[in-house]
Order: C-alpha cells, then sequence, then structure tokens
C-alpha cells in the first residue's frame, strides 16, 4: 500500500502563484539529512513540512535483542557530536533500572566528559550557524578549539567521535596527567577564545540583521512545543535537567543557567554562548575538585574488559565466557519502567526502559531532543523567508543521527 | 502548577474509568472487555494492572505519579495536566503481546523549575489500537503520535497527519511489534 505524501499534491487550485520547493535532504544547510518541503508565497514560507527517517537504523528494535552493555554503542550513534554526553545519559538510565551505585571519581569524570562534549558541540553549532549565515571566519576559529578536545577525548578512549567511553556502573578509563595538563591549558585559554568568536559577531550588523527577530518563539509556545536545551532557555524559561534533576556530580558543581528574553534566534546564541563559559567554569571545578578513588563500582555488572581495576581477572572467569551469557546469569534485573533525563548539549535527552526481567530491554525509547525540535520547525519556519529558515535550522541546533535513531 | 490538584484529578478520572469498566458501555469499552478476556486466561500468571494512581519514588522510577487510565481519558487528563503548566515529553508505545495489547505512555513533565513527572498510562486492544489524539492539547505531541503509529500502528484517531515518518512511504509493516519480523 502507497500512500500519497504531501510533497506531491499540487498546489490548490486558487493558489497557483504559489510555488513548492523540495530542500534537501542534501542541501549542506540542513545539517545532514533533513529534507523540507515547502510552499511558497514569492520568498515568504505558508507551509513547511519537514521530512526525517533518512538516517533511521532502528535503534528502538535493535536495542531489544542485544543487552543493555551491547546497547552502549549505539548511543555513540544518536547524536554523534556529542557522544559523550549520550553515554552517560545511557548509563544513567540503566543505573538507575539496575540500581548500580557510581563511585564519585566516575560521576565526576561523567561530568567533566559531558561538559567537554558540551563544549565541542556549542562550538560545531556556532560554527556551522555562522557559516550558515555567512560569515566564514568563525567557522576556522572554532574548529580549532573543538579540535584540541576531540583529541583530547582520543587520548582518554581511543576515539573521538564514537566514544563509549561510559560503562555501567562508572567510567572505562581513569584520566592521565597529561590529559589533566592539557585540560587545564584549553579550560585557561578558552574563556579569551569565547570573547574573540564574540568579536567578530556579536555586534557584527549582518549578523544582528540575519538573527534577531528570525524564529521568534514565546515561552508559552516553547513549552507547548516541547522545546529543550538552549532553545528553550532563549525563550525565558528556566528549566536545565542539570540543575533540576541533577546527575553525575552536576548536584555538587557551581553553575548558572543563562536564559535569554526575547525568544528570537539571537537570544538562543546568546544562551549557547553563556553555556559554554558556564561549562568551562564547570569543567575548572571538576578539575580541582576531581575527588580520588575508583573510578567504576564494586557492584556494577563484571563487564569492563579485559580487567576490571581492583579485581584479579583469571583466565576461566565468566567474564571471558561472553559478555550475553554473564548479563542473562545474574538476577540483576528488576521489571518496571524507568525514564531518566539528562541534559545534552542539544536539550533533554531521555531514555525510557521497560524492563521485564530479561538481559535486554522489553522496549527501549530514547527521547531525542532534535526529534523533537525538529518538529517544532513547522511552527516556527511559517511567515518566514526561506533564507531565515536557514537561520532557525541552524539555532535550533539540531543532529540528524539523533532525531532519526 | 499544583501537585495536589494534579493527583486529585487524576486520581478521580482514574477512579471513573474503573468504575465505566465494571459496567461496560458503548464502542469504546466494547474493546476494553475484549482485552480483558484476553488477560483473563492467564490470570494466574499475574493479574493486569487495574485503573488507578499509584505515587511513585521519583528516586527509583523517575515518575512522581503513575496514572492508568481507559484510552478514551487520554484527552481529558491531558487537558488537566496542560491547564496546570505541564508539558508533555513522549509518547510510548508498547506490544504487549502476550496480553494482546497495545500500551500507550505519556509522560508529562514540569519545565517551570520544580521536579515533578507524570507518566499516564492506558493499554488498548491490539486488534483494535484506537487512541484519542492528544495533538490538539498539546501541538508538540503530533509527532510523537506519528511516530508511535509509524512504529507500533497505534491509531490516533483525530490526528491531523497519520503518514509514514521515519520509515519508507511506501513501508507496510510496523517494526516495533513484537511478531514483526525482518
Amino acid at each position: 500500500m502507497i500512500k500519497a505524501t504531501t510533497v506531491d499534491i499540487p498546489v490548490s487550485a486558487g493558489n497557483e502563484d504559489h510555488y513548492r520547493l523540495r530542500m534537501g535532504p542534501q542541501h549542506p544547510a540542513t545539517h545532514g539529512v533533513l529534507r523540507v518541503d515547502l510552499d511558497l508565497d514569492g520568498e515568504t514560507i505558508m507551509e513547511c513540512e519537514p521530512h526525517v527517517g533518512y538516517l533511521h537504523r532502528g535503534f528502538e528494535k535493535l536495542a531489544e535483542h542485544r543487552t543493555y552493555v551491547q546497547n552502549l554503542v549505539l548511543t555513540d550513534r544518536l547524536d554523534y557530536i556529542a557522544a559523550m554526553a549520550n553515554n552517560v545519559g545511557y548509563c544513567e538510565a540503566v543505573e538507575k533500572l539496575l540500581k548500580i551505585e557510581v563511585p564519585l571519581r566516575a560521576k565526576y569524570l561523567r561530568t567533566m566528559v559531558c561538559e567537554m562534549a558540551r563544549i565541542s558541540s556549542h562550538l560545531l553549532w556556532l560554527a556551522t550557524h555562522a557559516l550558515d549565515i555567512g560569515a566564514m571566519t568563525v567557522f576556522l576559529y572554532c574548529f580549532r578549539e573543538r579540535e584540541e578536545l576531540l583529541e583530547l577525548f582520543a587520548e582518554l578512549c581511543g576515539a573521538r567521535l564514537t566514544t563509549t567511553y561510559t560503562r555501567l556502573g562508572g567510567v572505562r578509563q581513569d584520566v592521565t596527567h597529561s590529559i589533566m595538563m592539557k585540560l587545564v591549558r584549553f579550560v585557561d585559554a578558552f574563556p579569551a577564545n569565547i570573547e574573540e568568536y564574540e568579536t567578530l559577531i556579536d555586534t557584527n550588523r549582518i549578523w544582528l540583521k540575519r538573527t534577531v527577530n528570525v524564529g521568534t518563539v514565546s515561552a508559552r509556545d516553547a513549552v507547548s512545543l516541547c522545546l529543550t536545551g538552549a532553545s528553550l532557555r532563549g525563550s525565558g524559561v528556566d528549566y536545565d535537567v542539570r540543575k533540576h534533576f541533577p546527575y553525575a556530580a552536576y548536584d555538587l558543581v557551581d553553575f548558572e543557567i543563562p536564559r535569554g528574553e526575547t525568544g528570537d534566534t539571537y537570544a538562543r546564541y546568546r544562551c549557547r554562548m553563556e553555556e559554554m563559559r558556564q561549562s568551562n567554569h564547570i569543567l575548572r571545578q571538576c578539575i580541582e575538585q576531581m575527588p580520588p578513588g575508583p573510578i567504576i563500582g564494586d557492584d556494577a555488572p563484571d563487564l569492563v574488559m579485559p580487567n576490571k581495576p581492583g579485581r584479579k581477572v583469571e583466565v576461566d572467569t565468566p567474564a571471558r565466557q561472553g559478555l550475553i551469557k554473564l548479563v542473562e546469569d545474574r538476577d540483576i534485573f528488576m521489571e518496571g519502567d524507568v525514564y531518566v533525563p539528562t541534559e545534552v548539549p542539544k536539550g533533554e535527552l531521555g531514555f525510557y526502559f521497560i524492563s521485564d526481567g530479561n538481559g535486554s530491554p522489553y522496549r527501549m525509547h530514547i527521547r531525542s531532543p532534535s526529534f523533537i525540535h525538529i518538529g517544532a520547525l513547522k511552527t516556527l519556519a511559517k511567515g518566514a523567508m526561506v533564507a531565515d529558515l536557514i537561520a532557525i535550522i541552524g539555532t535550533l541546533d539540531v543532529v540528524l543521527g539523533e532525531c532519526d535513531r | 502548577m499544583d501537585r495536589v490538584k494534579i493527583k486529585r484529578e487524576l486520581e478521580m478520572l482514574a477512579a471513573k474509568g474503573l468504575v465505566a469498566e465494571e459496567t461496560p458501555e458503548g464502542e469504546v469499552q466494547a474493546a476494553e472487555v475484549d482485552g480483558d478476556e484476553a488477560q483473563g486466561k492467564k490470570k494466574e500468571d499475574d493479574a493486569p494492572r487495574e485503573n488507578g494512581l499509584l505515587e511513585t519514588d521519583y528516586a527509583a522510577r523517575g515518575t512522581h505519579l503513575d496514572v492508568q487510565i481507559n484510552p478514551d481519558q487520554v484527552v481529558r487528563a491531558a487537558e488537566i495536566l496542560d491547564s496546570e503548566g505541564m508539558t508533555i515529553e513522549m509518547v510510548t508505545g508498547v506490544d504487549w503481546i502476550k496480553e494482546n495489547q497495545f500500551e500507550v505512555i505519556y509522560d508529562y513533565s514540569y519545565t517551570g523549575g520544580e521536579l515533578f513527572r507524570v507518566l499516564v498510562r492506558a493499554r488498548v486492544d491490539r486488534d483494535k489500537p484506537d487512541v484519542p489524539t492528544v495533538s490538539e492539547v498539546y501541538g508538540g505531541a503530533n509527532w510523537h503520535e506519528r511516530e508511535t503509529w509509524d512504529l507500533l500502528g497505534i491509531n490516533f484517531v483525530g490526528h491531523p497527519q497519520l503518514e509514514r515518518f521515519l520509515l519508507p512511504e511506501d513501508a507496510d509493516f510496523h517494526p516495533l511489534r513484537k511478531d514483526f519480523t525482518a
């Protein structure tokens, strides 16, 4: 059964001066494979219909056939520019389900990598957002700093993007002295770098014309459209999962939630710039307060291969005999459901698990911020110009890997 | 947002559904009865949860209130929560194939700075999975429901655009159903 979709419906009678434009899925300004069907009157958008699913890999179905441990690698591929934050979100959720305690040092390490991911994601957002609007220079500046963070990720866990750094009950590797020294250097230098970006565009006349009063969304609408993250805070709503539903070590560090007032593209831009400052502030506290101790909990499933720190591994232990069997043998899975939200750079990432006591989830639902933000695009773009649509897609900060799952 | 009021109203709503279930009338109730009969066969295993409100421990479950209601009451529940300034986080569909039922779970949260989450769940017969849409109340629910329809085939009655979404336009299957094989 083939259903007709809205794209191919001709322009309705009486509206012959309208025309339809199919933007994407290969348009570089759609940040991946997003297709937007537009109904235009001149250059004004009358209807906007986003189409997603080009990157659908069926993670939710896949997860039902894999164990909780195996599913961790799927989360890297959600928001692939802030994989660390997804890893942490997934582990926080499964740990709540399995009632695993995470040691304090691991909590701090998680907070640290989350904030590094936030900065690197925001840098990529700023770079591409500015590039879309026509400010080429910012792109080069942002990638300079982003590179440093990715190098640190590579040193920490061996991968720049698909990190899989966290483990159920802790993290995979402890930080080395070299990583900490490099991070200290980064944290010291970064505030000056943010100022550098701001000099380029903060009061730039073209930047202001392209962002002020573009894509304005009121606080009431933002809540109704389920926006989260900086897209919500730009409208003045005071909501941040890190503050209101603290996870990892966020209740132990001090930070502020920057908020905008006007709810336009410029307000969201300012919000994210301030967020980078706050992230830097959190990073500094993590470095200063980093407590000693184990990086993985004692009651964690023995899944850190090949040898879990502090535990002797013999050759014929079950740990060697395959992960799946190990998980299924353990009677550690409760029945029931649990929802855990975390604040990833894009907004609120939630994992909802329904467990029937088996080694793999009965149902795993990912509440991904990009998915919901693209849903809001329809409302935001109505009445805007085609050129503004590029700014609006940029300001919502979407990643299609996360949207399509 | 008034926690006590939300709790009281949802409790009343769930209780109303319970009474209606005992004396089934109307089309929607008929579907309910079918579901109950299917469940009745394996009642000795574990009795299905009755409609009602549970207060849950946030630290353990990630939610404060857990409400089970009839499918025809989800819009009323959404209105109650909307009037208190709650926002909808997601809509999850679950295929309980053993009980021949689908479950639709609405996750509401409060974004005003206070910690408050509500789960609203409703079960429908798997053979006739009709649930009224809440997209009239929450614009953002449009996409969640469309996704749930796409992946599970739960029919949201009154939804403006139940079209293929994540899947290709010509797909004729619902992959998250437990009996789906590739």
